[in-house]
């Protein structure tokens, strides 16, 4: 994975506002932390370890939550969030080679984030848009359809 | 406005339809999620916009709504005209000027936008009538798509909260499970369980707490009809629910849903509010004695999350790993207390079941599977979309009638149901009745409802390994026969896909599948080897292409094919620029030629050429 080396030191006041606007309950980790990765796009470890002194939970079942459900991602990602669906109906209709096209015109693969922090590719399974396949998604935008000639252009200018 | 009888509650229905019908023109944007990626919410805008600086006698800015799915996404994003049903398709910003000028001023038909059978050349004024519609049967679809999923008085408009008040005021717990029992209704998320067994035994066990718990976890890839629900038609999921917790006796309840379905979270939340707000969540529902608390609990992107007890464990704040099922979750489920977990579709079935009746509901479908299913199209399908049917209607039925065939022209080669648990069957199967059963027997199964139609030019070991591979992905971990045993198959199905397996490694893949199928913990591993073993089964020719002649016959397989360059190349150059290896020569209007060693065969240049120029060989 192409690290990113732009890595500016994680506000800890915002994740420390954003912990404190929950309720104090174990129930609640999962609630957090996606909050917390809504905000800054990652989950920095001082996060995590605010989170589980927060709740009075130990720091590797954080770690163990953090690491094991997809949406969360350990390391900083670009500003630009662009996924790229591989559900069955995006698959069969050449959701490759809108990848293929990303990673030869942004420089940008599959699950990696270019090191200017500009732009993450994420592969995501299925968003729900099967009808539209395939689907790329640039931030919060959905474009359906995508022919693989236009992926990069889509990536640039949303 | 608080309602604190049932009373209150008829009148207010009655104010809301009276208000409603005051709207004698209804223009319905759709905003499902195939409407809104080709810009549906800049056509609302646009409406909104023109209406404001324009008058016109009988539109309001009211009239004009946005929609959840309706169904048809193929022709998105469209524009509905009621109650005339005018149907416009492939609506652009710059055809609202005339949709407001012609249609709603002037009441001309603009046929342009109609929808115009490709076959038939027939143009259709009332979508209604249009075959894609005209087939369907819709229950737990019935409000998506007509009516705005912000706004509580449109679902109360149309009944909405209605049969909650009948179960409320005219009928005891055990009546409603009865009920439920005699309708005959599976759950829907795809193991098709009968929901009124699972009330029963819920209700049976002694506890102080009992949970009422909403699966909308839709995690199987190609299926997408829970999200059209919970974003098109939220409070009927509610109304479900709170049927339920008074049917088991439940005062608290948990909606879980996939983080990857922000809009549907939003318009629960909103639904949850408007509820709470109307006196029907919350203390005292309409006055009597059942009380309800809804809370939602948002997913984090895990598959195996829609199992059960990983589904439990997750809405309690830890990892969502399954747990050996020695004893059923509705009796000890969320906190070890007894729980009722449901899909969001079999919920949307509650209202309908209680207000028309159990008779009524087993009348339709087959006699073991009651009902109508929906079903979301898509792959190389000319309607993709999302539908409901009857229970029992054949294959080629909802693919060829409702869905319009093949995308192309091509030919027909499988469909896939059930997602990574089910399996692809053959045209051979084309007349098989949809239902729980038959679909098991042959080898695949109902699932949520994906169904993903695949061509000629799909390769079913690709797909089978498309499938292993997600499942490798999503295995939790936790047992070693879906962790290991799903990662070799996946090896295995790659070397066949790379042209490098010898047939005892098929006959070594079959027995591993016999054994994840057998020793797994939960579903997931369970019925893992589904997509392999439907494959093999139905498709062995495929598989044997790729072991002895090393060919991949729907051109999938990057190591088995070449692409070459044929005569009807008119050197446009299309796929000189989409050529990220270089491999392609040429100049403009003569004919180009791609160079087989620099090739890396990732099919952009096929898949951009419109002149069919490119041959996979």
């Amino acid at each position: 994975m192409a690290q990113a080396t732009a890595v500016k030191k994680p506000d800890i006041k915002k994740i420390k506002k954003i912990i404190e606007n929950s309720p104090q309950d174990k129930k609640q980790l999962i609630m957090i932390l996606q909050d917390i990765q809504r905000e800054l796009h990652y989950l920095p470890i001082e996060a995590l370890q605010e989170v589980a002194a927060y709740l009075g939970l130990s720091y590797s079942h954080v770690y163990s939550a953090a690491t094991f459900y997809k949406s969360f991602s350990l390391v900083p990602r670009g500003e630009i969030t662009i996924r790229v669906c591989k559900g069955t109906a995006c698959h069969i209709k050449g959701a490759d080679l809108i990848l293929d096209q990303l990673k030869a015109g942004i420089g940008v693969g599959a699950g990696e984030t270019s090191p200017d922090l500009k732009y993450t590719v994420e592969v995501v399974n299925c968003v729900g848009a099967c009808a539209m396949a395939p689907v790329m998604i640039v931030n919060d935008k959905y474009f359906g359809e995508v022919k693989c000639s236009r992926a990069v252009r889509i990536a640039e200018k949303g | 406005m608080k309602l604190d009888s049932i009373k209150k509650l008829d009148a207010w229905q009655k104010e809301c339809r009276k208000k409603l019908d005051s709207q004698k023109t209804k223009v319905l944007v759709c905003l499902g999620p195939g409407c809104l990626a080709g810009g549906s919410d800049i056509i609302l805008k646009e409406f909104e916009n023109i209406l404001k600086t324009k008058k016109i006698p009988g539109i309001t800015l009211e009239a004009v709504k946005k929609t959840g799915c309706h169904g048809f996404c193929a022709r998105g994003p469209m524009v509905v005209i009621e109650p005339a049903g005018i149907f416009y398709t492939k609506v652009k910003k710059t055809d609202v000027k005339d949709i407001i000028e012609k249609t709603l001023m002037k009441g001309e038909i603009i046929e342009r936008l109609l929808y115009k059978n490709p076959d038939t050349e027939e143009i259709y004024k009332d979508w209604r009538k249009i075959p894609f519609y005209a087939r369907q049967q819709r229950i737990a679809l019935r409000n998506v798509g007509q009516i705005d999923p912000d706004e509580i008085t449109d679902y109360i408009a149309n009944g909405g909260y209605s049969a909650l008040a009948k179960v409320l005021g005219t009928m005891k717990p055990r009546q409603v499970i009865e009920e439920v029992t005699k309708s005959g209704l599976r759950g829907r998320g795809g193991a098709g369980f009968p929901t009124g067994k699972k009330w029963a035994t819920c209700a049976r066990e002694v506890s102080d707490i009992r949970y009422v718990l909403c699966n909308g976890d839709e995690g199987d890839p190609g299926a997408f009809m829970d999200r059209c629900i919970m974003e098109g038609d939220p409070h009927t999921v509610l109304e479900g629910m709170i049927i339920c917790a008074y049917a088991v006796g439940s005062t608290e309840g948990y909606m879980y849903v996939r983080e990857e379905y922000p809009l549907a979270v939003v318009n629960l939340q909103k639904a949850i509010e408007d509820a709470y707000e109307h006196g029907l969540l919350g203390k005292n529902i309409l006055g009597t004695d059942h009380s309800f608390d809804i809370k939602i609990s948002r997913g984090g992107g895990a598959f195996v999350c829609g199992e059960s007890s990983a589904l439990m464990k997750s809405i309690a704040g830890e990892i969502g790993e399954p747990r050996a099922k020695y004893v059923r979750s509705v009796q000890k489920g969320l906190y070890d207390k007894p729980t009722v977990l449901n899909n969001v579709e079999s919920y949307a079935n509650i209202p309908e079941i209680i207000n028309k009746g159990a008779d009524w509901f087993a009348s339709i479908g087959t006699k073991k599977s009651t009902g109508t299913k929906a079903f979301s199209l898509a792959g190389k399908v000319r309607n993709t979309g999302l539908i409901e049917v009857p229970m029992g209607v054949t294959l080629r039925e909802i693919i060829f009638e409702i869905g319009g065939g093949v995308l192309d022209g091509r030919e027909f080669k499988a469909v896939q149901t059930g997602g990574p648990s089910g399996g692809c069957l053959p045209a051979s199967k084309l007349d098989l009745p949809v239902d729980f059963d038959t679909l098991t027997e042959n080898g695949s199964m109902m699932g949520s409802g994906g169904m993903i139609i695949m061509d000629d030019r799909t390769c079913m070991v690709d797909v089978a390994r498309y499938f292993l591979n997600f499942l490798v992905e999503e295995s939790c971990g936790k047992c070693v026969p879906c962790r290991e045993g799903l990662f070799q198959l996946h090896q295995l199905c790659l070397k066949v896909c790379n042209g490098e397996a010898t047939e005892e490694d098929l006959a070594l893949m079959e027995r591993l599948s016999k054994t994840i199928v057998k020793a797994s913990l939960c579903g997931l591993g369970q019925s893992g080897p589904n997509p392999f073993t439907s494959t093999a089964m139905y498709f062995r020719d495929e598989y044997m292409a790729h072991i002895k002649d090393h060919k991949c016959p729907g051109g999938v397989c990057k190591k088995l094919i070449t692409y070459r360059v044929n005569d009807e190349c008119n050197g446009c150059m299309a796929c000189i620029r989409v050529c990220n290896s270089n491999a392609i020569t040429g100049v403009k209007k003569q004919k180009h030629v791609i160079d087989e060693v620099k090739c890396d065969r990732c099919g952009a240049c096929y898949a951009v050429c419109n002149f069919e120029a490119i041959d996979i060989v």
